[in-house]
């Protein structure tokens, strides 16, 4: 299927103000009569549903936790960029467009890209309205620090919980349209599928998590904000009800899925530290700044005490690959370089996974305080985590799946290949390309659902007139009997191993065959081993308890069967693209010194994949991607 | 580490629960409490009990979900701390630990050891924003706000909405919450053109969902896992009494 992007004709800075003014408008009065059905409540999902209910239509919302105030979103620790310009220090929207695709590694849209360097100063105005506490100077002006990635200082924060406060100003707005009644809100809901009429996307079907119940809805457009696919490693940074499930189910009717090889793998996280662990822990990148990473040189010396290992036996391997960006190399590098130092036999801490971040000589240049000032918060949440003291003896770190780049396939009106579907935030795949900047997710979660998403819905009710459908029509009851059929074969299973069981290994597959560096033969591996972790999960997985009320072992092992599945489309993606790009490392394709080398010539396109059914490779479909305005350029890190 | 474990189990909003005893073996005591749990759920599904349900996701202490009363104190034994930050190195091998779930008569049980917080969104519906439509807000610095306003909206906006307030005050009141969201607002210049409608209906829907009154026990501060501090409610409580003679 030819691909079609949407993007509009003109110069790239003059694109979204003149396509904004070629969009068909709904009259006020007659936004009234359309539902629109939004799934996710974080900061795209949120401000999405807020925002076109201040404009008028109706809108149902539905999250699985308790409270929209919950959402992922809440957990981004450092910041937002906004190309303001507040510290006079060169920024423009044009810079923070270019520091994007090439934080990328070129492999995003540049019209997507430089649409959200524009919107980008228009939240944080949006967020002050609102009441979000952002830092700010002696002067009473905003703070502003500088993140990986650019070399001005446009990173918007509040403390180490920015996510949380941009969550809170989003969800205090949604609170507000959901007492005046033009929200509806559906806690404690989970999507299990999409419903499609005519090829066009007439509404979902859900299941309340409490009462078991499995309902219809019917709607003129459906919205997906349900955020990315990290927990299919099984041990990430997302919160543990993160899932793939809304996006895969929207994937096997039809909508393609782009690029869901693209993973982020943060450096700098807590290292498991048993099998019981359930989740990883971020330490913020900023520590990178004063902490110094090194192992033992030789293996025999693993077991010691960090401070018994002798200067001469330490390799701070970072600073000795990387002499001019030391222990600041970015993120995939310092990824990659940890794992490769565990390989070699010389990791740290249980079951060798893990590299020191040491603070001793910093500590003894500025001082014990000057660092407890910079880090205290830090330290204080390791300390707590590990019950190790980071200021008389090195932390321990290793990296972590973070985030995903990936996601299903949108046009530049955020509309999956499915009309009436759109797909905004980490869900879709429009803007970070191969690799995201940091501070760079939240601009764009807010960026769809607060100033694309109201001009580009609008304009598909007015062009497409789709019919609100009734829930009674033959496509829904269809798709409720599936999904019963689904439900119903879980419980059946009576096998002997838990959800989480499946899921633990699945994520091992994923994280050794596929994970920070991936080759042809690990990933020809991977997908044979997937297919046979899902062959005994349909007859091995043991659910207990019934469908009819709050049952979380069926909850986890819905969500799990579907990773199970999507794991094939990710490792599939990941062999096809014959380079190395952004999170993407394929091991063939690196020079010398191990920096990524991509082939423009040959994978310079998106890669949107199409089901063709469970077990069966899906379709690739390509959409190439066309550079007018930068120069396909070579990342140099050193 | 092996425990004894007595944790609250109901079926659902409308059968009676009681406490049932679970033995828990190899926990390791760098686990978090939740990690623990999930150890005793698999050992449970592995001898065809069902799990215990119990609210959490982020496991990072942010997003507010985990909710559970450890030996009679919500979030457990450690202060300043969400249960999911918890760890198993502060009770000791062989320890006898009751697990319930956070009580109050607004947060009804939905099953075992997880709750309906419900009532705190409605709170929040009735008040706590600042009606500010997508498209018209003027540039963020044309309103300079001087940094101790600022950090004092930041401190109060920083609670998380878990709810160990209103499980550990005698009266399960909901002052600390709705006192943090109300003094966030009132400190920046633009929860101004609300600001007395705001607390009134706020502390109105506190009073509708059941929520009880403050008696200064002050047992919600020492539960807070953000410590948010009293000061708040007596700021509330002020900003109220100026709003019933203000008229706006």
């Amino acid at each position: 299927m030819a691909l079609d992007s949407n993007v509009p004709a003109g110069p790239l800075d003059k694109k979204w103000s003149q396509y904004k003014f070629d969009l068909k408008l709904v009259n006020p009065s007659n936004k009234r009569k359309f539902d629109i059905i939004v799934v996710g409540s974080g900061l795209a999902g949120g401000s999405a549903a807020a925002t076109l209910a201040e404009l008028g239509y109706n809108v149902a919302c539905f999250c699985y936790q308790d409270s929209p105030r919950r959402a992922h979103s809440i957990a981004a620790q450092g910041g937002i960029n906004a190309a303001k310009n507040y510290q006079n220090d060169g920024d423009s929207v044009h810079r923070l467009f270019y520091d994007t695709i090439k934080g990328g590694d070129f492999r995003s849209r540049e019209a997507n890209v430089h649409r959200l360097a524009e919107v980008s100063v228009n939240i944080i105005d949006q967020a002050v309205a609102q009441g979000v506490p952002f830092a700010r100077e002696y002067g009473g002006v905003l703070a502003t620090r500088s993140f990986g990635g650019a070399q001005v200082s446009r990173t918007f924060y509040a403390q180490g919980q920015t996510g949380q406060q941009l969550l809170l100003g989003v969800y205090a707005q949604l609170s507000k349209m959901i007492a005046a009644g033009k929200v509806t809100m559906f806690p404690r809901t989970e999507l299990l599928d999409v419903v499609t009429v005519d090829g066009r996307a007439a509404g979902i079907v859900t299941r309340s998590l409490e009462s078991g119940k499995i309902e219809r809805w019917a709607g003129h457009a459906v919205l997906l904000a349900t955020g990315g696919y990290t927990n299919v490693f099984c041990l990430s940074t997302n919160a543990k009800g993160c899932n793939v499930t809304a996006s895969y189910r929207a994937y096997k009717k039809g909508a393609f899925f782009a690029n869901p090889c693209y993973t982020q793998i943060h450096p700098t996280c807590i290292p498991q530290s048993g099998d019981y662990q359930s989740k990883l822990t971020l330490m913020s990148e900023s520590l990178r700044n004063d902490g110094r990473v090194w192992v033992p040189k030789k293996k025999e010396d693993c077991g010691k005490r960090p401070r018994d290992v002798a200067e001469k036996d330490r390799d701070y391997y970072l600073e000795r690959k990387y002499p001019s960006f030391g222990n600041l190399a970015p993120r995939d590098i310092a990824s990659r370089s940890a794992k490769e130092v565990c390989d070699d036999g010389r990791g740290v801490g249980p079951g060798g996974r893990g590299v020191y971040l040491d603070f001793r000589d910093a500590i003894k240049r500025v001082g014990k305080d000057e660092i407890a000032g910079r880090y205290g918060n830090l330290f204080d949440m390791y300390a707590k985590i590990t019950n190790e003291d980071p200021y008389s003896a090195p932390m321990r770190i290793y990296p972590a799946p973070h985030y995903a780049m990936g996601g299903l396939w949108v046009d530049y009106n955020l509309m999956s290949t499915i009309p009436g579907l759109f797909v905004l935030g980490e869900a879709n795949f429009s803007d970070h390309g191969a690799n995201r900047l940091g501070a760079s997710a939240l601009m764009q979660g807010l960026g769809d659902g607060y100033f694309v998403i109201p001009y580009t819905l609008g304009d598909y009710l007015v062009r497409a007139k789709p019919e609100k459908v009734s829930t009674d029509h033959p496509a829904f009851a269809d798709s409720e009997k599936e999904v019963r059929a689904k439900v119903d074969k879980l419980l059946a299973v009576d096998g002997k191993r838990t959800p989480d069981d499946f899921h633990r290994q699945l994520g091992h597959v994923m994280w050794e065959k596929c994970g920070m560096a991936r080759n042809e033969a690990s990933l020809k591996e991977a997908l044979v081993e997937i297919p046979k972790i899902r062959e005994e999960f349909w007859s091995n997985v043991r659910v207990l308890g019934s469908e009819a009320n709050y049952n979380v072992s069926l909850e986890k092992a819905g969500r799990v069967a579907d990773f199970l599945e999507f794991a094939e489309v990710l490792v599939t993606d990941a062999l096809d693209r014959d380079e190395s790009c952004g999170g993407h490392f394929r091991e063939e394709h690196q020079t010398d010194e191990g920096e990524a080398v991509r082939d423009d010539e040959n994978y310079c396109y998106a890669a949107a994949w199409e089901f063709q059914g469970v077990g069966e490779a899906p379709k690739l479909n390509k959409e190439p991607l066309v550079f007018e305005n930068v120069k396909l350029a070579t990342r140099s890190y050193k | 580490m092996k425990l004894t474990l007595h944790i609250w189990r109901q079926k659902d909003r409308k059968s009676p629960g009681k406490m049932h005893k679970y033995q828990v073996t190899d926990v390791s005591e760098h686990a978090s409490f939740l990690e623990m749990l999930d150890v005793l759920n698999e050992q449970l599904i592995e001898k065809g009990e069902e799990p215990v349900a119990f609210d959490h996701d982020c496991r990072e202490g942010i997003c507010g979900m985990c909710s559970l009363t450890i030996d009679g104190v919500p979030h457990g034994p450690d202060r300043g701390t969400t249960v999911c930050q918890l760890h198993m190195r502060h009770f000791r091998d062989g320890q006898t630990v009751y697990i319930e779930p956070f009580r109050a008569g607004s947060f009804p049980v939905v099953r075992d050891l997880v709750v309906d917080r419900s009532a705190f969104d409605r709170i929040i519906q009735a008040g706590g924003f600042i009606s500010a439509n997508t498209g018209a807000a003027p540039d963020a610095n044309t309103l300079p706000i001087s940094k101790g306003q600022a950090d004092l909206a930041f401190d109060a906006a920083a609670c998380i909405g878990c709810g160990a307030c209103v499980a550990a005050c005698p009266n399960a009141s909901a002052m600390l919450f709705t006192a943090a969201k109300v003094a966030h607002m009132a400190a920046l210049p633009q929860g101004q053109p609300e600001r007395y409608r705001r607390v009134k209906a706020m502390v109105d829907a506190m009073d509708e969902n059941g929520f009880g009154n403050c008696t200064n026990h002050y047992e919600c501060v020492a539960v807070c896992p953000k410590g948010i501090p009293e000061d708040f409610i007596a700021q509330m409580n002020r900003e109220y009494a100026r709003a019933s003679i203000t008229k706006r």
